[in-house]
């Protein structure tokens, strides 16, 4: 029997043959979304623990990858509406070296402030498609919507992002 | 496209540009992070976690209250008051 078929029928070797080999994978992705790596293992697990829940539900003949990416996505787009994104920011700016002056920082800050206040939805596709270069068809597949929905979500993301900033007084 | 939207949508691409400048400045790609361990024994251990069970009692007493709340309603503000 082929591998995915075993998971399809529940046996716990080929879901961790599964998890090995895609666990890397998944945390590259999902770490990505919510930048912070004790976070992403977790996360990782949390994504496993849902497919295994789920393993009668998948097709023997489907795209295991793509439904995992599809799950994992799912999961820290959870994590992101749960958690408190500016202080998760914020760490990060305290973490990398800050060369610039004082004014610099501010306006980093500020950046980054407006950003987190983005709502999940919009916030995770600008930080896909401008932060991280992800093209906006692996956007699509990996939230389940349309080419279109993404480029609307960008657009929306970008302009709210803009008036947040002039707001604050920094000029986009 | 007439030269006012050619136009149009070139500030808007520079707008654009701009803003992801400004993003990437403040915010950092990931790009390829690594694991740095395996998390096969973690996701054992997220397996073997007992799933939450309602003790019958507790179901029974939904049930009860249910009944109570529906057949007799001027029970609502007690049910309420011992919540």
């Amino acid at each position: 029997m082929e591998l995915l078929e075993r998971f399809v029928a529940g046996e716990l070797e080929a879901f961790e043959a599964l998890f090995r080999q895609y666990q890397c994978e998944v945390y590259r992705w999902i770490v990505r979304i919510v930048r912070d790596p004790a976070a992403a293992e977790d996360l990782t697990v949390e994504t496993f623990w849902r497919v295994h829940r789920a393993h009668a539900r998948f097709c023997a003949d489907g795209n295991f990858g793509a439904w995992l990416r599809r799950i994992a996505t799912n999961v820290a787009l959870d994590h992101l509406r749960k958690a408190r994104p500016t202080s998760e920011l914020l760490a990060d700016v305290a973490a990398a070296e800050m060369p610039d002056g004082l004014e610099q920082q501010e306006v980093r800050k500020t950046i980054l402030r407006a950003f987190a206040e983005l709502p999940a939805r919009l916030r995770i596709v600008v930080q896909l498609a401008l932060i991280e270069d992800e093209p906006h068809k692996e956007i699509a597949e990996s939230l389940g919507i349309s080419l279109a929905a993404v480029k609307l979500r960008m657009y929306r993301g970008t302009r709210l992002l803009r008036k947040k900033l002039e707001k604050q007084g920094v000029r986009p | 496209m007439s030269q006012d939207e050619l136009r149009k949508n070139e500030v808007e691409k520079e707008e654009f540009d701009e803003l992801r400048e400004k993003l990437r400045g403040a915010i950092p790609a990931i790009g390829q992070a690594e694991l740095r361990r395996d998390l096969w024994p973690d996701m054992l251990r997220r397996m073997e976690r007992p799933k939450i069970r309602v003790p019958w009692f507790d179901w029974a007493l939904l049930g009860v209250a249910t009944a109570a709340a529906i057949f007799f309603p001027a029970v609502i503000p007690a049910l309420l008051y011992h919540l």
